[in-house]
């Protein structure tokens, strides 16, 4: 294709060097500086895709960030970006774009029979469809995701790399248009740290579009020196190609930059980078974005903001179309007519829907021979992909409808202007308040909760004049907010002022029937929703913006309603009888502006860097015996171990036939461990803990549960006595953190009169724990200063000592139930003496075993887990463990004890359950019931928290929390499971050696 | 985000700190001395008032000191954060 609407010359491309690229597999050229849109309509591409409902042909509308119908998938295979809008890309040598929204293409479009149906897709269609019945969504769903097919996400890992600034500022500049660049000017001169961020590739904003002078001479040579000041300030940072995305509490910004704009990028660097930047001042010169005018058919291609066909032939010498008509309410789309007449484009004549326009700017077109047909509307577009002519009549009285004879006007561009809205979205981010200015019908920043202030275009200052004017004051005044207040006197540049006159404001313009009996009047094109659909959400009753925003889905697109929103607010409030729209409400701008691809939020924290992993000393020694790892938190644990061929469960049932039968090893270094000391230490441990620890002998260790001020169980552990004033409490892996915190809070808040002092020591010691009948043996090979006897040594104590010549702390405690030695060496000796222990052990049968065998092996004893058979809403009571609540003492938690709920008869208690088939292991969470029959509801009486096969036992064993357990002993209870119904009888929760005999022995 | 004025580090950003809920609730000193009523109005009740508000802060990866804060919960201005059983500045009563 050859690029039949790029003018000879003109416009900021270079001609030099052209570009090569691809549309929907099309080969076509562009040249350095063009967007993707400007190239295409170079090439004369006018369909670019089908909209989401209707599946409607649409075309460019826009020239920037508002950009609603041209959204293309970008590139293929790992970098391919979905949802991008034409507008905002940089066409670069190579580049490969496709149409969404439509299928097979968007000639020729299977789904545009959505549109014969438009009847049936009123204003909450999607919700009056699938709300109910409920079921149904499954057939519906695979429809809308067919249909609505808003682009395709990659499907492999994304080989970019992406990072991230953390930064302070002075003044954050956002915007580089003339109010955004004389602003940094102004704070950069005073020496402040500026920052000045601009979404384009060029600083300047509107002016680069515009045919606006400065000085006398063309903006352009401003720009140009003030860019180059900037560049010679050391504290300025000019940062193009970023959009500041968000702006948050405390002048915190986040801004999203391309450090590339071509794809691949061959990995020289990195594709985007996210700045998180805190500002003292923040100046929003982020300018204004135009809205549409909405008419009867407003979304046929060739129908354009006024301001954007203006840019395609200042900034990209291209002309949007051979034949146009202006359609405007204001003064400021005669520049379009005017610049649209000198690139000789043919027939140009504006319809205004003000009765005799007399400002500068009609004066001028009139005078370029420009027909204006005032006082007028378009009642009618014809051609589908295309816009052939437009139908004019005369507004009546009111403007309520049209009068008179229809003229017809052929052209294949209609460039139509209803105003422009200042950008205030970051100002509404960050709990900026707006108001509703009436004559011009657009929103105004009003108070601001930030340090900030919108200037310029932003701030409904139209005039180039006022811009610069405005902008060198707000860039002196947030500089010298921030300290600086170095004076400059520099003479500021100045701009012709052109005399505007008033708009006229008509939100929806009438047609020949009433509106939605004619065509459709747009008001959101990428979500497609229109007046009519507003109007009828509200005689729906939908009386808030925010509702009716949410049923129609008006503005919930990628696009935010960036045009459609304000025109849209206007109806509803005109269909409910409120006068000034702003009082049906503003809608929130949310972040961000406009989107941010998930690599930049991931930055380098992806891969093995996504969260951290923690490793105990033996790790490696796990690994190469070929463990299989459980995560636990970021910890990374030996689950099993299996040997050649084995099943999980083979290598589950010999490492717990080990751990009761010969000797077993766990690595347990991963408790948490938090060393106390003080001498109010045991008077704290009392007020933690539900038992009393005052009279615990030093090298005795003792259980402890603590629970929340609400009676919940919230941890457990062994904590030992190691001196008068020195205790080492051990904690679940889990709640390492947890509970460390929860000691310091109550310290620090409540307690600050006692003298303790925590600090974790998690990771100093390995704790290496031997289990079963031959640990006394194996461990007596390894240490002479010990006395390892059951009478010197006994269960729940503590000896310091060595252990293969390392310096160790045994603990005679057990989670197994079986005689254990629990060996903490300094963690760097770990391994040593892992590896010496399985030198020495294989004699007595030393086996490693990981969580699953403790897992099943303290189920047999009917061990808790925290977590497992706690969940927050389990009283110490409910596990049967009475015997450790002080009556001597208060605790935390123990007032709540009385509390009607917790000495409610029925709760869930802790039990034992032995299936009917030994070999059936029921699902942990499994609903237990008390009846089996078949017709429900059947009252639920508790679930399943612990189940495994127990090779000591040989059969499978359960644990599990049923209301009024305890008396339930006994009784067979059932588990309804699909396609069958297990029963299992009630049993106490211990399993194996009630008595203790191993324990102790 | 907040830029928190830790009473013992200077101003750092949010994520550093947890927040810790409504300050100023005491443990009572005699818990069986109180009702049930009472008692779940220690554990459970908050105020949530829109405006003024005292609450508690953690500078979790940082000093690890609790501390308290006044803030407004309309705007999040930061009125003053002020040292465990301190009053609050001026301003923040
Ligand atoms: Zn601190």
């Amino acid at each position: 294709m050859s690029q039949i609407n790029r003018l000879a010359h003109g416009g900021r491309i270079d001609r030099s060097k052209p570009l090569h690229f691809t549309f929907n597999g099309q080969a076509m050229r562009g040249y350095a500086g063009d967007t993707l849109a400007s190239a295409l309509i170079a090439n004369g591409v006018r369909l670019v895709g089908r909209s989401f409902k209707y599946h409607r042909p649409r075309g460019i509308m826009a020239a920037g960030a508002e950009e609603a119908n041209a959204l293309v998938q970008l590139e293929s295979g790992r970098r391919t970006l979905a949802n991008q809008q034409a507008t905002r890309i940089e066409l670069y040598e190579g580049l490969s774009a496709t149409s969404i929204n439509c299928w097979p293409g968007p000639n020729f479009d299977l789904m545009a029979v959505n549109s014969w149906f438009h009847r049936l897709m009123p204003a909450g269609f999607y919700y009056k469809t699938f709300m109910w019945p409920a079921a149904a969504w499954k057939y519906y769903e695979h429809f809308i995701r067919r249909a609505a097919g808003l682009g395709v996400s990659p499907k492999l890992p994304d080989p970019d790399q992406y990072d991230q600034m953390n930064v302070h500022c002075d003044v954050l500049v956002v915007g580089g248009g003339a109010a955004g660049l004389a602003a940094a000017l102004a704070a950069g001169r005073t020496g402040a740290r500026v920052i000045l961020a601009d979404e384009q590739a060029e600083l300047g904003g509107q002016l680069l579009g515009e045919q606006a002078e400065i000085n006398g001479k063309p903006a352009s040579h401003w720009l140009a020196a003030g860019e180059s000041e900037l560049a010679g300030l050391a504290d300025v940072t000019v940062l193009k190609r970023t959009t500041v995305f968000g702006y948050y509490d405390h002048n915190f910004a986040g801004m999203l930059e391309t450090r590339t704009a071509k794809l691949p990028n061959g990995g020289a660097t990195t594709r985007q980078r996210l700045w998180h930047v805190r500002a003292k001042r923040v100046v929003i010169a982020a300018g204004a974005l135009e809205r549409p005018l909405i008419f009867s058919d407003n979304d046929r291609p060739g129908v354009m903001l006024a301001g954007a066909v203006r840019t395609y032939l200042n900034r990209y010498g291209v002309r949007a179309g051979s034949n146009a008509v202006v359609f405007t309410n204001n003064d400021d789309a005669y520049r379009t007519a005017i610049a649209l007449k000198d690139a000789g484009v043919k027939g140009v004549c504006v319809i205004d829907t003000r009765l005799a326009p007399h400002g500068e700017l009609p004066t001028q077109a009139l005078q370029a021979g420009i027909a204006v047909i005032d006082n007028s509307t378009i009642t009618g577009v014809t051609g589908k992909r295309r816009v052939q002519s437009v139908e004019v009549m005369t507004l009546n009285a009111d403007a309520s409808g049209v009068i008179g004879p229809a003229r017809t006007f052929p052209c294949d561009l209609v460039a139509t202007s209803g105003g422009w809205n200042p950008v205030i979205h970051l100002h509404s981010h960050a709990g900026g308040k707006a108001t509703f200015d009436e004559a011009r019908g657009l929103f105004i920043a009003a108070d601001t909760l930030q340090a900030s202030a919108c200037i310029g275009a932003a701030n409904g200052e139209f005039q180039l004049n006022d811009c610069l004017k405005d902008g060198f004051r707000a860039g002196r005044d947030a500089a010298a907010k921030a300290g600086f207040k170095k004076a400059s006197r520099r003479k500021l540049p100045t701009a012709a002022v052109v005399d505007e006159a008033p708009a006229r404001i008509i939100w929806a313009l009438p047609t020949t029937k009433p509106i939605g009996q004619r065509g459709k009047h747009f008001l959101d094109l990428q979500h497609d929703v229109t007046v009519a659909d507003v109007q009828l959400a509200a005689r729906e009753g939908y009386r808030s913006v925010e509702h009716t925003k949410r049923y129609t889905t008006l503005g919930m697109a990628t696009d935010q309603g960036k045009t459609g929103n304000i025109p849209g607010m206007a109806v509803l409030a005109q269909a409910l009888g409120v006068a000034n729209p702003g009082d049906v409400g503003t809608t929130t701008f949310r972040p961000p502006y406009t989107p941010v691809t998930l690599g930049a939020f991931a930055g380098r924290n992806v891969g093995p860097l996504a969260d951290p992993v923690r490793m105990t000393p033996m790790h490696h020694w796990h690994e190469l015996a070929g463990c299989k790892w459980e995560d636990v938190g970021q910890w990374k644990r030996p689950w099993y171990y299996p040997k050649d061929g084995e099943s999980m469960a083979d290598a589950v049932n010999r490492e717990c036939l080990a751990a009761r039968n010969a000797v077993a090893l766990l690595d347990a270094s991963t408790l948490g461990k938090i060393d106390i000391q003080g001498p109010d230490a045991a008077e704290f441990l009392n007020r933690i803990y539900t038992n009393a620890w005052s009279g615990l002998a030093i090298g005795r260790c003792r259980y402890g549960l603590m629970l929340k001020e609400d009676g919940m169980v919230f941890d457990d552990g062994v904590t030992t006595r190691l001196g008068e004033n020195h205790f080492l409490m051990t904690t679940t892996t889990g709640n390492a953190a947890a509970v460390l915190g929860w000691l310091e809070e109550w310290l620090q808040t409540e307690w600050p009169e006692l003298k303790v002092y925590c600090n974790s020591v998690t990771e100093a010691w390995a704790t290496l724990t031997l289990c079963g009948p031959n640990a006394r043996h194996l461990l007596a090979e390894f240490t002479d200063d010990m006395d390892l006897s059951a009478d010197a040594f006994p269960f729940m104590s503590m000896q310091e000592g060595t252990v293969g010549d390392i310096p160790a702390r045994v603990f005679r405690i057990s989670f197994t139930g079986e005689s254990s030695f629990e060996v903490n060496v300094p963690a760097s000796y770990g391994l040593a003496l892992w590896t010496q222990l399985f030198n020495a052990g294989e004699k007595y049968g030393l086996t490693p075993y990981g969580t699953e065998a403790m897992h099943v092996l303290r189920a047999e004893k009917g061990y808790i887990i925290v977590g497992q058979e706690t969940d927050g809403t389990v009283i110490p009571q409910d596990l049967g463990m009475q015997w450790i609540l002080s009556k001597k003492k208060d605790f935390l938690g123990r007032r709540s004890f009385a509390r009607p709920d917790s000495a409610r008869g029925d709760r869930k208690q802790l039990v034992g359950l032995l299936t009917g088939d030994p070999d059936m292991v029921l699902e942990e969470g499994a609903q237990i019931v008390a009846e089996n029959r078949n017709n429900p509801p059947i009252p639920m009486i508790g679930h399943v928290t612990s189940s495994y096969y127990s090779a000591n036992l040989g059969r499978s064993i359960a644990l599990a929390l049923v209301s009024s357990g305890r008396d339930r002993v006994g009784d067979t209870v059932y588990i309804p499971m699909p396609g069958k119904v297990i029963s299992a009888e009630v049993t106490t929760p211990v399993f194996i050696d009630p008595q203790g005999e191993r324990l102790h022995g | 985000m907040l830029l928190i004025p830790c009473p013992y580090c200077g101003e750092r950003e949010e994520t550093e700190f947890h927040h810790g809920g409504e300050a100023h609730i005491e443990r009572p000193q005699d818990p069986d001395a109180l009702s049930d009523a009472e008692w779940a109005n220690y554990i459970f009740m908050r105020t949530n008032p829109k405006g003024l508000f005292h609450e508690r802060w953690v500078h979790a990866a940082g000093c690890r000191r609790w501390f308290n804060m006044a803030r407004n919960t309309a705007t999040n201005a930061i009125i003053g954060t002020y040292k465990i059983g301190e009053k609050p500045p001026k301003g923040a009563r």
